[in-house]
């Protein structure tokens, strides 16, 4: 590597690992084992209703949400300062916090589709605002990563996709607004959150779930920050060294040229 | 400000001078939003009552394809013997620049409009409910596909596979105005019992706010 480093990880990041890693098979623990299922009786007729088994997905579903939306609005501070300061930190910041943040958007949308077969009957709901807002956000930022593949001059590439970012998330809003208009109505809030008894050890599930999703992410943008940062430093190594090959090159030719006139001389 | 519209109305000119003597719209893109409307009567069986009920979001989805379509012609005009350089050198504002190729595409696609009407009228049995409605919307959508359309393409310009990168920075984008336009349509087209003004003004939104942006930012796009 140009810096001297072979590797992303520092002890540092390593022991985050080992901790989000830890925190991790806890969460696992608390969400798949040691919680109960959302199981409620009817007060009338006494049958059972609820979401069951499928709750237990809110635990990985909601912290990986919100960590999205903080992804997202990371890349697009820091492309806002990227286009005022022009540093390559800013830029750097930017990528890794999109492309972490369309993994989490993905993993959003998985494991919200999954819930929502058991919980709404449906595998996909479009009338619901926030599944909708997700979807063109995932897409938004999946057309934003694409960008970032293109072979072009980086700062131009940086600037564009800084660009990108900002109407990107200048477009949420317009997005949620039409969504909201077009159908009128939301399952999140009728059927999920606000049914739910969120108290004592679901409530410390759910925190749990947003401080190991914190951690998962904190060290995929550490590494990944790190990669990048690595990438730009090889690129520069890169045309250094062509640089010094090319003034070698010629350095060698001028003594050739000397040489052969100084023969020619004799 | 004044100069800043010459300016525009000079590129915009220049622009349409270029369409009326390539005829690429008229011969390729037009033709190619009609066949669109044609494939989603295949698609639907050819049910004229589904036909008619889908008839606003047909639309306008054939639109946005044809809207890749100008957009991509407007941008390569400039990229061909590198003609981006000459207007970087001829002085002008970059935000007269961006106003006068935005100016051009939504005239482009006001003609399609036209033209994509009479096709869902024609083809589909659509019948025009409230024409001020229909007619105001086709404009104020036009304005917004075409300053983002602009700006997206001044954008994707420049780098690798812009062909393919265009529509996947663009259509996700446009989702508020595709959303928009086709309930407005709704309206206007008697298709569902929805308030068409609203939509609009939430499309007029949209049209200022990509207008604003593009202006700004067009410089910064176009730099090497």
């Amino acid at each position: 590597m140009a810096d001297g480093r072979t590797s992303t990880g520092s002890s540092g990041s390593r022991l985050l690992g080992v901790i989000t890693l830890v925190g991790l098979a806890s969460l696992l623990l608390f969400a798949f084992v040691l919680t109960e299922p959302d199981v409620r009786l009817h007060p009338t007729t006494g049958e059972k209703f609820g979401q069951f088994d499928a709750v237990r997905l809110i635990y990985l579903h909601v912290p990986m949400a919100v960590l999205t939306y903080a992804a997202f609005l990371t890349c697009a501070a820091s492309s806002a300062f990227y286009l005022v300061r022009r540093g390559a930190w800013w830029d750097v910041t930017a990528h890794a916090s999109a492309e972490v943040g369309t993994v989490f958007c993905g993993l959003v949308l998985v494991t919200g589709s999954i819930w929502g077969r058991p919980v709404w009957n449906t595998w996909w709901e479009w009338g619901d605002v926030r599944l909708m807002t997700t979807l063109v956000l995932f897409l938004l930022f999946t057309g934003y990563l694409a960008l970032r593949r293109t072979a072009a001059d980086p700062q131009r590439q940086a600037r564009r996709a800084a660009a990108v970012a900002l109407i990107a998330v200048l477009d949420i809003p317009l997005i949620n607004r039409s969504v909201e208009w077009w159908e009128n109505r939301t399952l999140h809030q009728q059927s999920t959150l606000a049914e739910l008894k969120i108290e004592d050890l679901t409530l410390f599930t759910l925190m749990l779930g947003f401080l190991v999703f914190g951690l998962v992410f904190a060290w995929l943008m550490l590494h990944r920050f790190r990669v990048g940062w690595l990438e730009q430093a090889q690129a520069r190594h890169d045309v250094t060294l062509a640089i010094a090959e090319r003034q070698a090159e010629m350095e060698t030719l001028d003594v050739g040229a000397a040489i052969g006139e100084s023969g020619g001389e004799k | 400000m004044r100069e800043l519209l010459i300016d525009a109305r000079l590129i915009a000119i220049k622009d349409l001078r270029i369409e009326a003597r390539s005829r690429v719209l008229l011969n390729q893109v037009a033709p190619f939003a009609l066949l669109v409307l044609v494939l989603f009567g295949f698609a639907l069986d050819a049910d004229q009552r589904t036909l008619r009920s889908f008839a606003p979001g047909l639309f306008w989805v054939a639109v946005l394809l044809a809207a890749l379509l100008a957009v991509q012609r407007s941008t390569s005009l400039e990229r061909a013997d590198d003609a981006q350089t000459g207007l970087r050198l001829s002085g002008m504002a970059p935000s007269s620049v961006f106003l006068g190729k935005a100016a051009a595409v939504f005239l482009q696609l006001a003609v399609l409009e036209v033209l994509l009407t009479i096709g869902i009228v024609v083809l589909y049995g659509s019948q025009v409910d409230d024409p001020v409605l229909l007619i105001l919307t086709a404009a104020t959508a036009a304005v917004a596909v075409a300053a983002t359309g602009t700006l997206y393409g001044a954008l994707a310009s420049g780098l690798g596979a812009r062909e393919t990168l265009l529509p996947i920075l663009l259509l996700p984008v446009l989702a508020p105005v595709l959303i928009g336009a086709t309930r407005s349509f709704d309206d206007a087209l008697g298709t569902a019992a929805v308030d068409g003004w609203a939509w609009l003004g939430l499309l007029a939104v949209f049209g200022l706010v990509a207008t604003a942006l593009g202006a700004l930012a067009h410089g910064a796009m176009i730099e090497n």
